[in-house]
Protein backbone atom coordinates (compact mmCIF):
# COMPACT_ATOMS: atom_id res chain seq x y z
CA UNK A 1 0.00 0.00 0.00
CA UNK A 2 1.15 3.78 -0.42
CA UNK A 3 -0.11 6.81 0.82
CA UNK A 4 -1.19 9.47 -1.09
CA UNK A 5 -2.85 13.29 0.17
CA UNK A 6 -5.23 14.70 -1.47
CA UNK A 7 -5.39 18.58 -0.72
CA UNK A 8 -9.13 20.50 -1.52
CA UNK A 9 -8.99 23.64 -3.26
CA UNK A 10 -10.31 25.16 0.36
CA UNK A 11 -7.04 23.66 1.62
CA UNK A 12 -8.60 20.68 3.86
CA UNK A 13 -6.06 17.84 3.58
CA UNK A 14 -7.02 13.90 2.76
CA UNK A 15 -4.82 11.27 2.99
CA UNK A 16 -5.52 8.11 2.28
CA UNK A 17 -4.50 4.34 1.38
CA UNK A 18 -4.07 3.17 -2.33
CA UNK A 19 -2.54 -0.33 -3.52
CA UNK A 20 0.44 -0.04 -5.56
CA UNK A 21 -0.09 -0.34 -9.21
CA UNK A 22 -3.75 1.31 -8.96
CA UNK A 23 -4.12 4.98 -9.85
CA UNK A 24 -4.02 8.13 -8.00
CA UNK A 25 -7.74 8.29 -9.04
CA UNK A 26 -8.63 5.28 -7.83
CA UNK A 27 -7.18 6.63 -5.05
CA UNK A 28 -9.51 9.25 -4.39
CA UNK A 29 -12.84 7.37 -5.96
CA UNK A 30 -11.90 4.04 -3.84
CA UNK A 31 -11.94 6.09 -0.58
CA UNK A 32 -14.74 9.02 -1.28
CA UNK A 33 -12.46 11.79 -1.28
CA UNK A 34 -14.97 14.22 -3.09
CA UNK A 35 -13.71 16.76 -5.89
CA UNK A 36 -12.15 13.93 -8.32
CA UNK A 37 -15.30 13.24 -10.50
CA UNK A 38 -13.75 10.69 -12.79
CA UNK A 39 -16.79 10.53 -14.62
CA UNK A 40 -15.26 8.37 -17.70
CA UNK A 41 -13.87 5.76 -15.25
CA UNK A 42 -10.00 5.76 -16.18
CA UNK A 43 -10.10 6.18 -19.96
CA UNK A 44 -8.06 9.48 -20.04
CA UNK A 45 -11.72 10.66 -21.65
CA UNK A 46 -13.03 13.36 -20.30
CA UNK A 47 -10.83 15.23 -17.46
CA UNK A 48 -12.53 15.18 -14.65
CA UNK A 49 -9.73 13.60 -12.37
CA UNK A 50 -7.30 16.53 -12.57
CA UNK A 51 -4.80 17.68 -10.07
CA UNK A 52 -2.35 19.71 -9.44
CA UNK A 53 0.92 17.71 -8.67
CA UNK A 54 2.67 19.72 -5.63
CA UNK A 55 6.64 20.45 -6.59
CA UNK A 56 8.42 18.16 -4.48
CA UNK A 57 6.65 15.33 -6.87
CA UNK A 58 6.49 16.57 -10.32
CA UNK A 59 10.59 15.31 -11.31
CA UNK A 60 9.31 11.52 -10.46
CA UNK A 61 5.79 12.01 -12.00
CA UNK A 62 6.63 14.55 -15.19
CA UNK A 63 4.14 16.24 -17.81
CA UNK A 64 1.94 13.82 -19.65
CA UNK A 65 3.46 13.99 -23.63
CA UNK A 66 3.21 16.52 -26.18
CA UNK A 67 0.18 15.24 -28.42
CA UNK A 68 -0.88 12.73 -25.91
CA UNK A 69 -4.28 12.11 -25.51
CA UNK A 70 -4.29 13.27 -21.89
CA UNK A 71 -2.31 16.37 -23.13
CA UNK A 72 -5.04 16.65 -25.53
CA UNK A 73 -7.86 16.12 -22.80
CA UNK A 74 -6.29 18.80 -20.44
CA UNK A 75 -6.27 21.67 -22.88
CA UNK A 76 -9.87 21.02 -22.76
CA UNK A 77 -10.20 21.15 -19.36
CA UNK A 78 -10.65 24.85 -17.00
CA UNK A 79 -8.52 26.30 -14.07
CA UNK A 80 -5.72 24.24 -15.60
CA UNK A 81 -1.61 24.85 -14.72
CA UNK A 82 1.88 23.99 -16.12
CA UNK A 83 1.29 21.46 -13.29
CA UNK A 84 -1.49 19.82 -14.31
CA UNK A 85 -1.93 15.87 -14.23
CA UNK A 86 -5.07 13.79 -14.74
CA UNK A 87 -5.31 11.45 -12.19
CA UNK A 88 -6.47 8.51 -13.51
CA UNK A 89 -2.79 8.33 -15.73
CA UNK A 90 -0.86 8.52 -12.68
CA UNK A 91 -0.16 4.98 -11.58
CA UNK A 92 1.06 4.27 -8.07
CA UNK A 93 4.41 2.94 -7.15
CA UNK A 94 6.66 2.12 -4.15
CA UNK A 95 8.67 5.51 -5.21
CA UNK A 96 5.25 7.75 -4.99
CA UNK A 97 4.23 6.56 -1.72
CA UNK A 98 3.50 10.12 0.19
CA UNK A 99 2.56 12.03 -2.97
CA UNK A 100 0.31 15.15 -2.40
CA UNK A 101 -1.72 16.52 -5.16
CA UNK A 102 -4.44 19.78 -4.97
CA UNK A 103 -7.50 19.82 -6.89
CA UNK A 104 -8.86 22.48 -8.86
CA UNK A 105 -11.86 24.64 -7.82
CA UNK A 106 -14.32 22.43 -9.91
CA UNK A 107 -13.76 19.80 -12.26
CA UNK A 108 -15.29 20.64 -15.95
CA UNK B 1 -55.27 -14.12 -41.21
CA UNK B 2 -56.46 -12.56 -38.11
CA UNK B 3 -53.03 -11.05 -36.18
CA UNK B 4 -52.94 -12.65 -32.65
CA UNK B 5 -54.63 -10.95 -30.04
CA UNK B 6 -51.15 -10.62 -27.41
CA UNK B 7 -49.79 -9.23 -30.48
CA UNK B 8 -46.69 -6.82 -29.59
CA UNK B 9 -44.60 -4.73 -32.28
CA UNK B 10 -41.78 -5.25 -30.11
CA UNK B 11 -41.85 -8.96 -30.20
CA UNK B 12 -40.61 -8.14 -33.95
CA UNK B 13 -37.06 -6.99 -32.24
CA UNK B 14 -36.78 -10.56 -30.96
CA UNK B 15 -37.66 -12.59 -34.52
CA UNK B 16 -36.61 -10.36 -37.18
CA UNK B 17 -33.74 -11.37 -38.99
CA UNK B 18 -30.64 -9.84 -37.20
CA UNK B 19 -29.54 -7.57 -40.13
CA UNK B 20 -33.11 -6.65 -41.05
CA UNK B 21 -33.14 -4.31 -37.14
CA UNK B 22 -32.54 -0.57 -38.17
CA UNK B 23 -32.31 1.32 -35.06
CA UNK B 24 -32.44 4.25 -36.90
CA UNK B 25 -35.91 4.59 -37.79
CA UNK B 26 -37.11 7.80 -35.98
CA UNK B 27 -40.41 6.18 -35.08
CA UNK B 28 -39.08 3.43 -32.59
CA UNK B 29 -38.06 7.15 -30.34
CA UNK B 30 -41.48 8.76 -31.10
CA UNK B 31 -43.21 5.66 -29.72
CA UNK B 32 -40.76 4.81 -27.37
CA UNK B 33 -40.20 1.24 -28.32
CA UNK B 34 -36.47 1.11 -29.37
CA UNK B 35 -35.28 -0.90 -25.93
CA UNK B 36 -35.74 -4.33 -27.14
CA UNK B 37 -33.89 -3.52 -30.27
CA UNK B 38 -30.87 -2.74 -28.64
CA UNK B 39 -31.13 -5.09 -26.06
CA UNK B 40 -31.17 -8.07 -28.94
CA UNK B 41 -28.06 -6.25 -30.82
CA UNK B 42 -26.18 -5.71 -27.19
CA UNK B 43 -26.47 -9.46 -26.71
CA UNK B 44 -26.25 -10.48 -30.07
CA UNK B 45 -24.38 -8.44 -32.54
CA UNK B 46 -23.24 -5.59 -30.48
CA UNK B 47 -21.11 -4.15 -33.49
CA UNK B 48 -23.70 -4.29 -36.04
CA UNK B 49 -24.14 -3.22 -39.30
CA UNK B 50 -27.06 -2.68 -41.41
CA UNK B 51 -27.06 -2.50 -44.95
CA UNK B 52 -29.61 -0.43 -46.73
CA UNK B 53 -31.15 1.14 -44.11
CA UNK B 54 -33.68 4.06 -43.50
CA UNK B 55 -30.54 6.47 -43.46
CA UNK B 56 -28.21 4.45 -45.83
CA UNK B 57 -25.29 1.95 -44.60
CA UNK B 58 -23.99 2.25 -40.98
CA UNK B 59 -22.55 0.72 -38.30
CA UNK B 60 -24.20 0.61 -34.66
CA UNK B 61 -21.92 0.60 -31.78
CA UNK B 62 -24.34 -0.89 -28.88
CA UNK B 63 -21.85 -1.35 -26.16
CA UNK B 64 -20.71 1.16 -23.93
CA UNK B 65 -16.74 -0.17 -24.05
CA UNK B 66 -16.99 -0.06 -28.00
CA UNK B 67 -18.58 3.20 -28.07
CA UNK B 68 -15.32 4.51 -25.46
CA UNK B 69 -12.95 3.06 -28.36
CA UNK B 70 -14.61 5.27 -30.92
CA UNK B 71 -14.92 8.58 -28.73
CA UNK B 72 -11.25 8.14 -27.60
CA UNK B 73 -10.41 7.47 -31.12
CA UNK B 74 -10.77 10.67 -33.14
CA UNK B 75 -7.64 9.94 -35.43
CA UNK B 76 -9.61 7.18 -36.96
CA UNK B 77 -13.45 8.17 -36.57
CA UNK B 78 -13.82 11.67 -37.69
CA UNK B 79 -16.66 13.99 -36.85
CA UNK B 80 -15.14 16.37 -40.00
CA UNK B 81 -18.60 18.13 -41.93
CA UNK B 82 -17.40 16.93 -45.25
CA UNK B 83 -17.72 13.67 -44.65
CA UNK B 84 -20.88 13.68 -43.15
CA UNK B 85 -20.50 14.72 -39.60
CA UNK B 86 -22.11 14.08 -36.33
CA UNK B 87 -25.52 12.61 -37.49
CA UNK B 88 -26.54 9.93 -39.49
CA UNK B 89 -28.31 11.96 -41.66
CA UNK B 90 -26.05 12.35 -44.75
CA UNK B 91 -27.18 16.18 -45.76
CA UNK B 92 -26.77 17.29 -49.65
CA UNK B 93 -23.21 18.34 -49.81
CA UNK B 94 -24.44 22.29 -50.13
CA UNK B 95 -25.93 21.76 -46.59
CA UNK B 96 -23.16 20.19 -45.06
CA UNK B 97 -22.56 23.56 -42.50
CA UNK B 98 -19.07 22.93 -40.59
CA UNK B 99 -18.89 23.77 -36.75
CA UNK B 100 -16.56 23.13 -33.99
CA UNK B 101 -18.33 19.77 -33.17
CA UNK B 102 -18.34 19.14 -36.76
CA UNK B 103 -14.53 19.40 -36.96
CA UNK B 104 -11.72 17.33 -36.15
CA UNK B 105 -8.50 18.14 -34.11
CA UNK B 106 -6.66 20.82 -34.54
CA UNK B 107 -9.27 23.03 -35.94
CA UNK B 108 -12.05 21.53 -33.34
CA UNK B 109 -9.53 22.37 -30.27
CA UNK B 110 -9.02 26.51 -31.15
CA UNK B 111 -12.58 26.78 -31.77
CA UNK B 112 -13.96 25.22 -29.04
CA UNK B 113 -11.17 26.57 -26.75
CA UNK B 114 -12.92 30.10 -27.38
CA UNK B 115 -16.28 29.56 -26.17
CA UNK B 116 -15.92 27.13 -23.26
CA UNK B 117 -14.34 29.91 -20.79
CA UNK B 118 -18.25 30.79 -20.54
CA UNK B 119 -19.01 27.49 -18.18
CA UNK B 120 -15.44 27.68 -16.40
CA UNK B 121 -16.03 26.61 -12.01
CA UNK B 122 -16.24 31.04 -11.85
CA UNK B 123 -18.50 31.61 -14.27
CA UNK B 124 -21.08 29.06 -13.39
CA UNK B 125 -20.86 30.36 -10.28
CA UNK B 126 -22.19 33.85 -11.18
CA UNK B 127 -24.85 32.45 -13.17
CA UNK B 128 -26.33 30.06 -10.50
CA UNK B 129 -27.93 33.04 -8.67
CA UNK B 130 -29.80 34.35 -11.85
CA UNK B 131 -30.83 30.70 -12.47
CA UNK B 132 -32.35 30.05 -9.22
CA UNK B 133 -34.04 32.90 -9.05
CA UNK B 134 -35.67 32.30 -12.84
CA UNK B 135 -36.49 28.58 -11.33
CA UNK B 136 -38.30 30.06 -8.91
CA UNK B 137 -40.29 32.18 -10.36
CA UNK B 138 -41.52 29.77 -12.89
CA UNK B 139 -42.22 27.18 -9.87
CA UNK B 140 -44.30 29.50 -8.48
CA UNK B 141 -46.13 30.55 -10.75
CA UNK B 142 -47.55 26.88 -11.74
CA UNK B 143 -51.35 26.14 -11.19
CA UNK B 144 -52.47 23.54 -8.31
CA UNK B 145 -55.09 21.15 -9.30
CA UNK B 146 -55.01 21.88 -13.08
CA UNK B 147 -53.42 19.81 -16.02
CA UNK B 148 -50.63 21.45 -17.37
CA UNK B 149 -47.88 21.14 -20.34
CA UNK B 150 -44.72 20.73 -18.06
CA UNK B 151 -42.74 20.92 -21.49
CA UNK B 152 -44.10 24.61 -22.42
CA UNK B 153 -44.33 25.89 -18.98
CA UNK B 154 -40.92 24.63 -17.39
CA UNK B 155 -38.66 22.92 -19.39
CA UNK B 156 -38.77 25.14 -22.50
CA UNK B 157 -39.10 28.46 -20.05
CA UNK B 158 -36.10 27.49 -18.57
CA UNK B 159 -33.47 26.39 -21.05
CA UNK B 160 -34.92 29.16 -23.40
CA UNK B 161 -34.29 31.89 -20.20
CA UNK B 162 -30.68 30.51 -20.21
CA UNK B 163 -30.23 30.72 -23.62
CA UNK B 164 -30.50 34.39 -23.50
CA UNK B 165 -28.19 34.79 -20.87
CA UNK B 166 -25.22 32.84 -22.54
CA UNK B 167 -26.18 34.75 -26.02
CA UNK B 168 -27.10 37.66 -24.09
CA UNK B 169 -30.02 37.89 -26.26
CA UNK B 170 -33.43 40.49 -25.85
CA UNK B 171 -35.35 38.37 -23.64
CA UNK B 172 -38.86 38.73 -24.88
CA UNK B 173 -37.52 37.86 -28.48
CA UNK B 174 -36.27 34.45 -26.93
CA UNK B 175 -39.38 32.45 -28.34
CA UNK B 176 -37.60 32.95 -31.68
CA UNK B 177 -34.11 30.72 -29.82
CA UNK B 178 -36.13 27.54 -29.38
CA UNK B 179 -38.14 28.15 -32.75
CA UNK B 180 -34.45 28.11 -34.70
CA UNK B 181 -33.24 25.24 -32.43
CA UNK B 182 -36.28 22.69 -33.34
CA UNK B 183 -35.89 23.90 -36.67
CA UNK B 184 -32.06 23.21 -36.63
CA UNK B 185 -32.26 19.75 -35.66
CA UNK B 186 -36.09 18.85 -37.10
CA UNK B 187 -36.06 15.24 -39.17
CA UNK B 188 -37.28 16.15 -42.39
CA UNK B 189 -39.91 13.48 -42.49
CA UNK B 190 -41.24 14.33 -39.11
CA UNK B 191 -44.09 15.87 -40.83
CA UNK B 192 -43.17 19.87 -39.55
CA UNK B 193 -42.41 23.01 -40.96
CA UNK B 194 -39.44 21.98 -41.84
CA UNK B 195 -39.79 19.72 -44.60
CA UNK B 196 -36.78 20.20 -46.97
CA UNK B 197 -33.21 21.50 -46.13
CA UNK B 198 -33.88 24.18 -48.88
CA UNK B 199 -37.07 25.28 -45.55
CA UNK B 200 -34.49 24.56 -43.15
CA UNK B 201 -31.70 26.74 -44.57
CA UNK B 202 -34.82 29.34 -45.03
CA UNK B 203 -35.39 29.80 -41.48
CA UNK B 204 -32.37 29.27 -40.20
CA UNK B 205 -30.74 32.33 -42.18
CA UNK B 206 -32.94 34.43 -39.79
CA UNK B 207 -31.08 33.35 -36.91
CA UNK B 208 -27.95 34.30 -38.95
CA UNK B 209 -29.15 37.71 -39.75
CA UNK B 210 -30.07 38.11 -36.24
CA UNK B 211 -27.01 36.95 -34.99
CA UNK B 212 -24.85 38.81 -37.41
CA UNK B 213 -26.07 41.80 -36.27
CA UNK B 214 -25.31 41.19 -32.89
CA UNK B 215 -21.79 40.11 -34.12
CA UNK B 216 -20.93 43.16 -35.47
CA UNK B 217 -22.38 45.66 -32.74
CA UNK B 218 -20.48 43.33 -29.86
CA UNK B 219 -17.19 43.25 -32.14
CA UNK B 220 -16.80 46.92 -32.29
CA UNK B 221 -17.67 47.08 -28.14
CA UNK B 222 -14.63 45.68 -25.66
CA UNK B 223 -15.03 41.68 -24.85
CA UNK B 224 -17.87 41.25 -22.65
CA UNK B 225 -19.00 37.67 -21.43
CA UNK B 226 -21.77 36.18 -24.10
CA UNK B 227 -21.37 33.73 -26.72
CA UNK B 228 -21.14 36.24 -29.54
CA UNK B 229 -18.95 38.64 -28.35
CA UNK B 230 -16.57 36.00 -27.33
CA UNK B 231 -16.61 34.67 -30.59
CA UNK B 232 -16.43 37.83 -32.04
CA UNK B 233 -12.80 38.89 -30.22
CA UNK B 234 -11.65 35.38 -29.98
CA UNK B 235 -8.03 34.54 -32.04
CA UNK B 236 -9.50 31.66 -33.98
CA UNK B 237 -12.94 33.02 -34.63
CA UNK B 238 -12.65 36.40 -35.26
CA UNK B 239 -13.30 36.06 -38.56
CA UNK B 240 -16.04 33.53 -38.61
CA UNK B 241 -18.90 35.98 -39.60
CA UNK B 242 -17.24 36.28 -43.01
CA UNK B 243 -17.78 32.26 -43.32
CA UNK B 244 -21.45 32.62 -43.09
CA UNK B 245 -22.23 28.73 -43.33
CA UNK B 246 -19.68 27.92 -40.79
CA UNK B 247 -21.19 30.61 -38.27
CA UNK B 248 -24.44 29.35 -38.87
CA UNK B 249 -23.11 26.11 -38.01
CA UNK B 250 -21.32 27.07 -34.93
CA UNK B 251 -25.19 29.32 -33.47
CA UNK B 252 -26.95 26.21 -33.98
CA UNK B 253 -24.27 24.16 -32.46
CA UNK B 254 -24.32 26.31 -29.35
CA UNK B 255 -28.04 27.11 -29.08
CA UNK B 256 -29.23 23.13 -29.79
CA UNK B 257 -26.53 22.45 -27.25
CA UNK B 258 -27.50 24.85 -24.96
CA UNK B 259 -31.22 24.76 -25.28
CA UNK B 260 -32.54 20.95 -26.52
CA UNK B 261 -31.05 18.71 -24.84
CA UNK B 262 -31.25 20.41 -21.15
CA UNK B 263 -35.42 20.69 -22.18
CA UNK B 264 -35.60 17.17 -22.60
CA UNK B 265 -33.45 15.79 -19.21
CA UNK B 266 -36.03 18.51 -17.38
CA UNK B 267 -39.22 16.58 -18.76
CA UNK B 268 -37.87 13.57 -18.85
CA UNK B 269 -36.64 13.48 -15.04
CA UNK B 270 -39.95 14.26 -14.67
CA UNK B 271 -41.24 11.67 -16.27
CA UNK B 272 -39.07 8.92 -14.70
CA UNK B 273 -39.86 10.24 -10.99
CA UNK B 274 -43.48 9.61 -12.09
CA UNK B 275 -43.32 6.26 -13.23
CA UNK B 276 -41.34 5.55 -10.12
CA UNK B 277 -42.73 6.71 -7.09
CA UNK B 278 -40.68 5.10 -4.39
CA UNK B 279 -37.71 7.00 -5.83
CA UNK B 280 -39.62 10.25 -5.37
CA UNK B 281 -40.46 9.60 -2.30
CA UNK B 282 -36.59 8.62 -1.46
CA UNK B 283 -35.26 12.09 -2.75
CA UNK B 284 -38.25 13.77 -0.61
CA UNK B 285 -36.64 12.67 2.17
CA UNK B 286 -33.60 13.75 1.37
CA UNK B 287 -33.03 16.54 -1.06
CA UNK B 288 -29.46 15.84 -1.02
CA UNK B 289 -29.29 12.81 -2.89
CA UNK B 290 -30.26 15.87 -6.23
CA UNK B 291 -26.48 15.74 -6.99
CA UNK B 292 -26.81 12.03 -7.96
CA UNK B 293 -30.00 12.28 -9.13
CA UNK B 294 -29.41 14.49 -11.46
CA UNK B 295 -26.66 12.29 -13.55
CA UNK B 296 -29.03 9.51 -13.26
CA UNK B 297 -31.77 11.98 -15.03
CA UNK B 298 -29.36 13.14 -17.68
CA UNK B 299 -28.29 8.94 -18.40
CA UNK B 300 -31.93 7.81 -18.14
CA UNK B 301 -32.88 10.14 -20.48
CA UNK B 302 -29.83 10.17 -23.00
CA UNK B 303 -31.14 13.58 -24.31
CA UNK B 304 -28.74 12.27 -27.59
CA UNK B 305 -29.84 9.65 -29.17
CA UNK B 306 -26.86 9.11 -31.56
CA UNK B 307 -23.63 10.64 -32.47
CA UNK B 308 -22.19 10.03 -35.67
CA UNK B 309 -17.96 9.47 -37.21
CA UNK B 310 -16.80 8.54 -40.62
CA UNK B 311 -14.01 5.96 -40.20
CA UNK B 312 -10.74 7.89 -41.85
CA UNK B 313 -8.89 4.61 -41.94
CA UNK B 314 -10.17 0.71 -42.09
CA UNK B 315 -10.08 -0.29 -37.82
CA UNK B 316 -11.37 -3.69 -35.35
CA UNK B 317 -13.93 -2.52 -33.79
CA UNK B 318 -15.58 -5.19 -31.71
CA UNK B 319 -14.18 -8.10 -33.12
CA UNK B 320 -15.57 -6.50 -36.77
CA UNK B 321 -14.24 -4.85 -39.60
CA UNK B 322 -14.72 -1.08 -40.07
CA UNK B 323 -13.45 -0.16 -43.57
CA UNK B 324 -12.60 3.69 -44.16
CA UNK B 325 -15.46 5.46 -45.22
CA UNK B 326 -17.95 3.99 -43.08
CA UNK B 327 -20.11 5.58 -40.65
CA UNK B 328 -20.46 4.64 -37.53
CA UNK B 329 -23.06 5.52 -35.06
CA UNK B 330 -21.87 5.49 -31.32
CA UNK B 331 -25.85 4.79 -29.93
CA UNK B 332 -25.22 6.27 -26.69
CA UNK B 333 -29.04 5.31 -25.49
CA UNK B 334 -27.87 1.75 -25.89
CA UNK B 335 -24.70 2.24 -24.32
CA UNK B 336 -26.52 3.89 -21.17
CA UNK B 337 -28.49 0.46 -20.44
CA UNK B 338 -25.02 -1.55 -21.20
CA UNK B 339 -25.35 -4.21 -18.16
CA UNK B 340 -21.68 -4.98 -18.44
CA UNK B 341 -21.09 -1.24 -17.41
CA UNK B 342 -23.85 -0.28 -15.45
CA UNK B 343 -25.06 -2.16 -12.46
CA UNK B 344 -28.87 -2.71 -13.10
CA UNK B 345 -29.26 -0.54 -15.77
CA UNK B 346 -32.57 -0.86 -16.58
CA UNK B 347 -33.23 0.77 -13.15
CA UNK B 348 -33.99 4.66 -12.80
CA UNK B 349 -32.20 4.77 -8.68
CA UNK B 350 -31.74 8.11 -7.59
CA UNK B 351 -28.97 7.13 -5.06
CA UNK B 352 -26.37 5.56 -7.44
CA UNK B 353 -23.01 4.99 -6.40
CA UNK B 354 -21.24 6.22 -9.38
CA UNK B 355 -23.97 8.02 -11.25
CA UNK B 356 -21.95 10.00 -13.59
CA UNK B 357 -20.55 7.50 -15.47
CA UNK B 358 -22.54 7.56 -18.30
CA UNK B 359 -22.48 8.29 -21.74
CA UNK B 360 -25.03 11.53 -22.51
CA UNK B 361 -22.25 14.13 -22.75
CA UNK B 362 -19.93 11.91 -24.84
CA UNK B 363 -16.01 11.10 -24.21
CA UNK B 364 -13.11 12.05 -25.39
CA UNK B 365 -12.30 15.70 -27.39
CA UNK B 366 -15.95 16.05 -28.34
CA UNK B 367 -17.38 16.09 -24.51
CA UNK B 368 -20.37 18.10 -24.37
CA UNK B 369 -18.66 21.75 -23.32
CA UNK B 370 -21.61 22.73 -21.07
CA UNK B 371 -21.79 19.64 -19.00
CA UNK B 372 -21.26 21.09 -15.79
CA UNK B 373 -23.78 24.23 -16.79
CA UNK B 374 -26.25 21.21 -18.20
CA UNK B 375 -26.20 19.87 -14.32
CA UNK B 376 -26.21 22.80 -12.39
CA UNK B 377 -29.46 23.89 -13.95
CA UNK B 378 -31.01 20.87 -13.46
CA UNK B 379 -29.91 20.51 -9.35
CA UNK B 380 -30.97 23.98 -8.83
CA UNK B 381 -34.53 23.22 -10.79
CA UNK B 382 -34.51 20.20 -8.11
CA UNK B 383 -33.93 21.25 -5.40
CA UNK B 384 -36.81 23.63 -6.03
CA UNK B 385 -39.23 21.55 -6.77
CA UNK B 386 -38.52 19.32 -3.51
CA UNK B 387 -38.84 22.36 -1.81
CA UNK B 388 -42.22 22.98 -2.79
CA UNK B 389 -43.78 19.76 -4.55
CA UNK B 390 -44.28 16.71 -2.66
CA UNK B 391 -46.05 14.98 -5.64
CA UNK B 392 -46.22 15.83 -9.44
CA UNK B 393 -48.86 13.85 -11.21
CA UNK B 394 -48.22 12.64 -14.72
CA UNK B 395 -51.65 13.06 -16.22
CA UNK B 396 -50.79 11.29 -19.61
CA UNK B 397 -48.11 9.74 -21.42
CA UNK B 398 -45.44 12.22 -22.35
CA UNK B 399 -45.53 12.81 -26.38
CA UNK B 400 -42.27 12.69 -28.11
CA UNK B 401 -40.50 13.73 -31.02
CA UNK B 402 -39.75 11.66 -34.81
CA UNK B 403 -36.20 11.56 -34.33
CA UNK B 404 -33.75 9.46 -34.21
CA UNK B 405 -30.73 12.07 -32.79
CA UNK B 406 -32.95 14.54 -29.92
CA UNK B 407 -34.26 12.55 -27.56
CA UNK B 408 -36.73 14.51 -27.13
CA UNK B 409 -40.35 15.02 -25.50
CA UNK B 410 -42.45 17.36 -26.71
CA UNK B 411 -45.91 17.69 -24.41
CA UNK B 412 -46.55 16.17 -20.93
CA UNK B 413 -49.60 16.94 -19.09
CA UNK B 414 -48.63 16.95 -15.52
CA UNK B 415 -51.01 18.21 -12.37
CA UNK B 416 -49.81 19.47 -9.03
CA UNK B 417 -51.84 18.61 -6.32
CA UNK B 418 -53.38 21.80 -4.30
Amino acid sequence: MAKVTFIEHNGIPHTVEIAIGKTVMEAAVNNNVRGIDADCGGECACATCHVYIEPAWLDKIGLPADGSQEASMLSFAAVTQPDSRLSCQIVMTAELDGLVVRMPEGQH
Amino acid sequence: MNAPVNYQPSDDAWSMPLDQIDVSDPMLYQTDTYYPYFERLRREDPVHYRKGGMYGDFWSVTKFKDIMTVETHPEIYSSEAKLGGISITDRPMKFRRSSFISMDPPRHDEQRKVVSPIVAPANLQNMSGIIRERVCRVLDGLPRNETFDWVERVSIELTTLMLTTLFDFPEDERSKLTYWSDCATADVNAGGIVDSEEKRLEILTEALRTFTGMWHERAARPPGYDLISMLAHGEATRNLVNDPMEFLGNLTLLIVGGNDTTRNSMSGGLWALCKNPDEYRKLYADPSLVTSLVPEIIRWQSPIVHMRRTALADAELGGKQIKAGDKVCMWYISGNRDEDTIDRPNDFIVDRARPRHHLSFGFGVHRCVGNRLAEMQLIILWEEILKRFPAIELVEEPKRLYSNFIHGITEMKVRIPG
